[in-house]
């Protein structure tokens, strides 16, 4: 029941200021969405909602995301300098607003990031307060990732046995899984599955299932500083 | 330490204060020792993670008095500096030095600098130059100075999960109001108190700061938020003192967070950090919305 379970959610996180939601957890966000993208993006639309948007320059809103793209930390001194390190790192981004609608978390932002090779991704954030984030949706797909966790997606077919093949490989090392969610948008051709473990998954892990027949994509995150 | 595997959990402070008398030591202990077991790491390396807090504490603490510094929104400029550098006519000069610590950690908040959120970093200016000044004080060790702050952590714990720690779900003061309560028994703790009179300091000082709202200026974490910390550092000292001489709150403690939680969600929204309400939409706060046109991506 009880939300704070550390010392350390009261004295930190340590960051950057002024604002642990609006400037720490736009970082967290950014360095989330970048883990799940596999790098840093050739390209950024920052797309921001809410109290993001309306006290976001205010906060350092834009400037934490950017950083968080560029894979700083929340207590980074270069957060403030991101635009430039990213000019200097050949990273483009655009910055601008979106309505997600009423029920979206005031504190939230869409990021459309794509890749040198011509990748691309959408993604959903939210701050939810002292820093902590969450991820709500990728490519349309509504997920709900804390980072809290070691976490494996994939993206494949929509067909019999892959889930199960999937965490076998998973309980084989011993990873217990946690939380999982398998969404699709149409039946039959592509699903998205995310995989929430209490344990590090080691990188052989992470290739067998990539090795999976039918798994189109493969992504681990590490769990998020 | 015969007693050190006696599984340690508190909802609330009575909790907290039972397990520090029945186990015979202070609520820095209980709160090093809860934090032991939740996280199965060792003692060592949690007090080393808090004192590498204190140590970027205390940078974010030299940073504004080393230079002027301005806030993002240029509405807050050298203010620790000023004080730093000033000879107090009223004020004991470790007070003063105090005060302009506060404004200094706020002032590097403001200014995208690194500062450690204590519990927010709207009022992270407050526990750290307390801190500074009791220690100043009292010659505390580092050791001490550690300990308080996993003082001020158990009851900062309490307080956020029986009340908020969001300005924007319950008003200033859940950021400062706790951020001093947090302070306020941190320092009794430094000085000597016992437990008892630890968590009395902390309701001394989230009593006097029940209904403080939360109105920035712009939108920006700068008025009156760097001030206010500087004045509620003194405030936090003060109702330590206040303890240590015996002097108690009529109203408990657990008492004084459920009525910081009620008043939260009485509290209407323009005074929830949306900057719809107070010192935001007086004539000069609305000056400073119009005249600063918020600009997404300039740097």
């Amino acid at each position: 029941m009880s939300k704070y379970k550390s010392v350390f959610d009261i004295i930190g996180p340590i960051m950057v200021g002024p604002s642990s939601s609006h400037t720490a957890g736009a970082v967290r966000i950014g360095r989330f969405a970048r883990t799940i993208l596999g790098g840093t993006p050739r390209h950024a639309t920052i797309l921001l909602h809410g109290s993001f948007l309306e006290t976001g320059p205010g906060h350092g809103t834009d400037k934490g995301i950017v950083a968080g793209l560029l894979g700083m930390e929340t207590f980074d001194p270069n957060v403030k300098e991101s635009f430039a390190v990213a000019a200097k790192e050949g990273m483009t981004f655009t910055i601008g607003d979106v309505n997600l609608g009423p029920k979206v978390h005031p504190c939230s932002a869409k990021l459309i990031l794509e890749t040198a090779d011509g990748r691309k991704i959408e993604i959903i954030g939210t701050s939810i307060g002292g820093g902590n984030v969450a991820i709500t949706e990728v490519d349309g797909y509504q997920v709900r990732l804390s980072g809290e966790y070691p976490t494996v997606i994939t993206v494949h077919d929509d067909k019999p046995g892959i889930i199960g093949k999937v965490t076998g490989i998973l309980a084989e090392r011993g990873v217990n899984v946690a939380f999982m969610n398998v969404a699709r948008k149409q039946r039959g051709r592509e699903a998205f599955m995310t995989i929430e473990g209490d344990h590090d998954m080691p990188p052989e892990a992470i290739e067998a299932i990539a090795a999976v027949d039918g798994i189109r994509l493969t992504r681990y995150l590490p769990k998020l500083t | 330490m015969s007693t050190e595997t006696t599984e340690i959990q508190f909802q609330s402070i009575a909790e907290l204060l039972a397990l520090a008398e029945q186990e015979g030591c202070g609520i820095g202990e209980i709160t090093l020792r809860f934090e032991i077991q939740q996280s199965g790491f060792p003692r060592d390396f949690i007090w080393n993670a808090m004192l590498a807090r204190w140590s970027i504490m205390q940078e974010a603490m030299e940073a504004g008095l080393r230079q002027p510094i301005t806030g993002l929104g240029n509405l807050v400029s050298g203010n620790g500096y000023r004080m730093g550098a000033y000879e107090p006519k009223l004020l004991d000069p470790i007070l003063a030095q105090t005060a302009a610590r506060a404004m200094s950690v706020n002032e590097c908040s403001a200014a995208m600098g690194r500062i450690v959120a204590a519990p927010t970093a709207g009022s992270s200016g407050i526990l750290p130059s307390s801190l500074w000044g009791a220690s100043q004080k009292l010659n505390s060790t580092p050791d001490e100075i550690v300990n308080a702050m996993f003082v001020s952590a158990g009851l900062g714990m309490v307080m956020a999960n029986n009340s908020t720690i969001s300005g924007a779900k319950g008003g200033c003061m859940a950021e400062v109001g706790v951020s001093t309560g947090m302070a306020a028994g941190a320092i009794c703790e430094l000085a000597g108190g016992t437990p008892a009179q630890v968590v009395q300091a902390m309701a001394l000082a989230v009593k006097n700061s029940l209904g403080l709202v939360c109105d920035p200026v712009g939108g920006y974490v700068e008025v009156p938020c760097v001030k206010r910390n500087s004045l509620y550092s003194i405030m936090a000292i003060t109702a330590a003192e206040m303890a240590l001489a015996g002097i108690s709150s009529y109203i408990p403690p657990d008492e004084v967070i459920a009525a910081m939680k009620e008043i939260g969600e009485a509290m209407p929204s323009q005074y929830k950090e949306t900057s719809c309400g107070g010192l935001a939409i007086t004539p000069t706060g609305r000056k400073v919305m119009e005249s600063k046109p918020q600009t997404l991506g300039t740097p």
